[in-house]
């Protein structure tokens, strides 16, 4: 040993957990799968969650609906708000990330400043996508009748695998920020952020339960996503025409929403807008007489 | 202003406790009954039900004993060359004219309904008020017309409106007491169910729509409010109580419509003229006019029909 | 219950006599081919089949069945009116021709309605003041968008889907067309349309009105079939977009059979919707929000307030008069004028009710019939109640599609609203109080498409319909009804 390693500090190397109900836990399962760097150097032992993990954060997002879809417009733009101001506190760490996973380093510091920016942009449509999409409807009769738009309810989500950062967020913003509670299965392939991402949600405040992240393999959990029949949508982004057409039929079993982003640019603006809002709401539409 | 609509040891209940009407729903179900196509046998024996319904009324300034006379004359002589009408169920004056009317009615069996407490407004002492409901009793009247006090009514009130119209129900002896509302002072429903449920229990026999001064006067979502008052009361009491819409009603059409609702909300037991009247001065002819045209299949003129 | 014993009689007496809609001014041929490319031809196998009047199960009309060629041919004819003449029109004229469908069924209103009555059971009242119109009215509320789309979708420019294939039910028929097409032509698409088997007339008296209107042979297609034909038309390799609207069941098949395709579908499903009454509410007019709710139409309504949710302490009252109201309603001859309550629409849905008025009362709950008199002849149910039942019961978890109500009742305003959002469908919901701010929090808190506040079973065409959940996928009507037939580009 010489002195200069008898002297070096040993890093402490970060467990990547899972991000169920405001918690950090293991796959029940105990499964891992490793993730290597290009060399093939094992970077870290990822959870292989379960469709038990994959159960027990649908039972989370299903609790934490009812809170989350009733906060205030303005409190869930204040919370998106604070995502984005710790994710750039943090803007460093993601970098090293997604280096880490094999994106060069211009483009993974492009990536964290766009995901940065696409979250202050969804904080600031919570208080006015139900503007733009609502109406009051001139009925023919002596009734108000006006539609407003409530999230769809728990969201399951399979996020894209080439954009571990700004694909995970691009899709569990809109999502959120219209009160949706969602279950995110993260990049197979670049799953590093999608866990460091869950801390900073944690550091937001974001209520427990709102958003929750597994890591695992998309091939086996897919199926999962889709049948569950608690889960009121569900977005792919990858995946071929058979894994598309499974998902839906799958989806139909209780009717979900099937929402396809295959093929979104999610580094340009066309991968960000209102209606990505709007995938996941419901028009309600009430009446009421106007009488004396 | 006293305390009100509180429950008290006279019996009147506590009006803020009344169920809550929703006027476009009222509106709807009137709507409703105004579909009812009513042909053949069933319009023939409305409109003659109608004519037995009607007091015949006359309530102007210039009222003589003659016009008094002619009105009469109306009421036992409909229109003499249809056989089989019925003879409408009262005429409706002012007290100074109730004798007139009895004397001239003879002994048929039409009644003789006076106005009284100082109709229409009611703004009178409520010793005159008294007063001028014994004498048209004393008269001859068989049935008062007497008007709530409104201002008293708005105010809340209750216990005073209550109270007045107990007094008047004792003046009245034996003759039957009918309460107008004056509904179209009363601004929304609610309240109108309010004064329904105020007056039946204070003594009323009868609730009635309007003086025929005000408009609006009697219109069906405001009748179909007070024949559902009628409804819970009886439920509540066991007790009937009449209704009579007054004012505005002088279409044959329009009056098939209130019998419809009538039927359809207090049942059959109600329609006679012991429990429903209809306040109206033109109405007769314009039944009249349908039933000839029943019988001959050919529309009318008013030129064939007395106007008196 | 002590209102018992001052019971009301509406029985005897004064009673109306029939007034019968008369059918001299209407006409309805022997046989109606398929409408397609503008023209009325015959099905490819020479196949029919017959249409009843189910009040009276006498044969009103023979309809083509139409196979797998004539879809081929109805798409076809769509597909070549989509990149003729209709995607190039201007806007402007294309809307002018729905506006001209509008005025026209508006003109033929009583024809119509008439024939609604005779074909699908449902009272000449309601066919006359409600389904005809409202279609009418959804044709000329949609006419105007046609050239105003881009005001529906800020910071998007929207083209026509293309090709769409309308699959519709049998309790609404033509105003179910209306929703269907007129959407569907004022943003450019040409459609195939295919009607309820056991109600095709009014669909094929439109297709002769479209005729009349001059509208580009191919824009509308109407063809006449059962299941088989509908999953033909979903199937079609060049259809661009499903619209269904009928049971959840037959809506998963579709959804399933669409996997791996990109056609877009909007999908309008079964419901079972709670009614609300407060201890609060303007109990009078409650319970003809109740009677509206599920004995309109017969109660074939998807958004029918089929369950009923009533506060405790005003249970008994509520109750007493629902049976007292229903007393009055007048069930038989849908061609009667005063008829509240026609027929069933068909022998096999009167099978799937009596079926439930079975279950209801092997799993011990207490039902209650109106005492009126059914014809002989034909399809009928009485307006029934069950009172006695609790969540469990299938007569409180499944769609029955008939004038059968399910009463429960609830304690507190959470316990209402637990109930009736244990359910898989959201489809629609009412609540019942006098009491404003909670009406905004029972409104926010039932989870369905439409809620009705002290009122119940209103449409308009401005007004989006559609479902939570299970009910369904999209939404009809109004300015978001055009979603579904529009593709978005930035």
């Amino acid at each position: 040993m010489s002195m200069a390693e008898a002297t070096a500090r040993v890093p402490v190397e970060k467990t990547y957990k899972m991000y169920i109900g405001g918690k950090f836990p293991r796959t029940e399962s105990g499964r891992y799968f490793p993730l290597e760097d290009q060399k093939g150097a094992v970077i870290a032992n990822i959870c292989r969650g379960s469709r038990k993990d994959f159960r027990n954060a649908v039972v989370a997002a299903r609790s934490a609906f009812a809170g989350w879809s009733a906060a205030t417009a303005y409190l869930r733009g204040q919370i998106l708000y604070r995502i984005a101001e710790m994710l750039e506190g943090r803007h460093d760490q993601f970098t090293a990330e997604l280096v880490l996973q094999g994106v060069g380093k211009r483009k993974a510091k492009k990536e964290v400043d766009a995901s940065v920016d696409r979250l202050i942009y969804y904080a600031g449509w919570s208080d006015k996508y139900q503007q733009v999409f609502s109406s009051v409807n001139p009925v023919n009769s002596s009734h108000f009748n006006f539609s407003v738009l409530e999230p769809t309810g728990v969201v399951s989500m399979l996020a894209p695998d080439d954009s571990g950062l700004l694909g995970l967020i691009s899709n569990v913003a809109p999502a959120m920020v219209g009160g949706n509670t969602c279950v995110v299965l993260a990049s197979e392939s670049m799953p590093l952020c999608a866990i460091s991402f869950a801390e900073v949600l944690h550091a937001a405040d974001v209520p427990a339960g709102v958003v929750n992240i597994l890591t695992g393999f998309h091939e086996e959990l897919t199926t999962q996503f889709a049948s569950h029949m608690d889960v009121n949508a569900i977005i792919y982004c990858d995946g071929d025409v058979d894994v598309a057409k499974s998902v839906q039929i799958e989806a139909a079993e209780n009717m979900k929403r099937v929402i396809s982003r295959v093929d979104t640019k999610w580094a340009e603006e066309s991968a960000q807008s209102p209606y990505f809002v709007q995938d996941t709401q419901e028009t309600k539409t009430t009446w009421h007489p106007i009488g004396g | 202003m006293s305390v009100t609509g509180l429950p008290s040891a006279s019996g009147l209940p506590d009006l803020r406790q009344v169920t809550p009407v929703d006027e476009v729903g009222v509106n709807e179900r009137v709507a409703r009954f105004q579909t009812r196509s009513i042909k053949k046998e069933s319009k023939i024996e409305a409109l003659k039900m109608i004519l037995s319904m009607i007091d015949l009324t006359t309530l102007e300034g210039q009222d003589t004993p003659g016009k008094v006379r002619q009105l009469c004359q109306k009421a036992i002589h409909l229109h003499d060359s249809m056989p089989g009408l019925p003879h409408v169920a009262a005429v409706c004056v002012y007290p100074t004219m109730v004798g007139v009317a009895r004397k001239a009615l003879g002994d048929c069996d039409i009644n003789v309904a006076s106005v009284a407490t100082a109709f229409p407004s009611g703004m009178s002492s409520r010793k005159i008020k008294l007063e001028e409901t014994r004498t048209a009793v004393a008269e001859g009247a068989d049935e008062i017309d007497m008007v709530i006090s409104r201002g008293a009514f708005l105010q809340g009130d209750y216990g005073f409106v209550f109270d007045e119209i107990a007094a008047v129900k004792e003046a009245c002896g034996d003759a039957h007491l009918k309460v107008i509302l004056e509904t179209g002072e009363l601004g929304t429903l609610d309240l109108v169910r309010r004064a329904s449920v105020l007056a039946m229990h204070a003594g009323a026999d009868f609730i009635k729509t309007s003086t025929g001064k005000i408009q609006p006067a009697a219109t069906m979502p405001v009748t179909f409010v007070m024949l559902k008052a009628i409804k819970s009361f009886y439920f509540e009491t066991g007790r009937m109580i009449g209704m009579k819409p007054a004012g505005g009603i002088s279409g044959a059409k329009l009056a098939v419509h209130y019998l419809v609702m009538l039927r359809e909300t207090l049942g059959n037991a109600w329609m006679t003229p012991e429990w429903f009247r209809f306040g109206a001065s033109s109405l007769a002819n314009d039944v009249l006019m349908q039933l000839q045209k029943q019988a001959t299949g050919v529309y009318q003129s008013a030129d064939y029909f007395s106007k008196d | 219950m002590k209102s018992q014993a001052n019971k009301l009689a509406f029985n005897d007496g004064w009673h109306y006599a029939p007034a019968p809609e008369s059918t001299d001014h209407i006409r309805i041929d022997e046989k109606y081919d398929l409408f397609i490319g503008g023209e009325f031809v015959a099905p490819e196998e020479g196949r029919y089949f017959e249409t009843i009047n189910p009040a009276t199960e006498d044969t009103l009309s023979s309809v083509a069945l139409a196979t797998e060629t004539d879809i081929d041919r109805a798409v076809k004819a769509a597909r070549k009116a989509y990149n003729g003449p209709w995607s190039k029109m201007k806007a402007s004229e294309r809307g002018k021709y729905i506006f001209r469908i509008a005025r026209m069924l508006q003109e033929r209103a009583r024809e119509f309605a008439t024939i609604e009555t005779l074909d699908g059971g449902k009272p000449i009242r309601e066919s006359r003041d409600i389904d005809i119109p409202l279609a009418a009215a959804h044709f000329f509320y949609y006419a105007g968008w046609a050239d105003k789309l881009a005001y529906a979708f800020p910071g998007r420019n929207v083209r026509a889907v293309g090709v769409a294939a309308q699959i519709i039910p049998w309790n609404f028929p033509l105003l179910m067309a209306s929703w269907k097409i007129a959407p569907a032509l004022a943003c450019g698409n040409t459609v195939v349309l295919k009607p309820a088997e056991t109600t095709p007339l009014t669909a094929m008296k439109l297709a002769e009105l479209i005729q009349d209107a001059g509208l580009p042979p191919g824009v509308v297609n109407i063809v006449t079939g059962a299941g088989e034909t509908g999953a033909t038309m979903v199937n079609h390799p060049d259809v661009d977009k499903i619209a269904f609207t009928g049971s959840t069941s037959v809506g998963r098949i579709i959804q399933k059979s669409l996997a791996g395709t990109n056609k877009k579908y909007t999908l309008e499903l079964g419901g079972k919707a709670a009614n609300l009454i407060f201890e609060d509410a303007a109990i009078d007019q409650a319970v003809e929000g109740i009677v509206n709710g599920i004995f309109y139409n017969q109660g074939h309504v998807c958004c029918a307030g089929s369950r009923l949710l009533v506060q405790e302490s005003v249970a008994d009252e509520v109750i007493e008069k629902l049976r007292e109201r229903m007393e009055t309603l007048i069930v038989g001859d849908p061609m009667d004028k005063n008829t509240d309550i026609g027929a069933i629409n068909s022998a096999e849905q009167l099978e799937t009710i009596q079926s439930y008025l079975k279950i209801g009362q092997d799993e011990g709950a207490e039902m209650y019939q109106s005492s009126c008199d059914v014809p002989r002849r034909g399809y009928w149910c009485r307006p029934t109640i069950f009172t006695g039942v609790s969540q469990s019961n299938r007569i409180v978890q499944e769609e029955i599609f008939g004038p059968v109500l399910a009463i429960q009742t609830f304690r507190t305003l959470e316990e209402g609203l637990t109930k009736a959002n244990n359910t898989p469908y959201g489809l629609s919901g009412g609540v019942w109080t006098d009491k404003g701010a909670k009406i905004f929090k029972v409104t926010q808190g039932i989870r369905a498409g439409v809620i009705w506040a002290n009122t119940f079973n209103k449409f308009d065409p401005t007004s989006p319909f559609g479902g939570y959940k299970e009910s369904g996928v999209g939404r009809e009507g109004g300015l978001h009804g055009l979603g579904a037939y529009v593709k978005m580009a930035t």
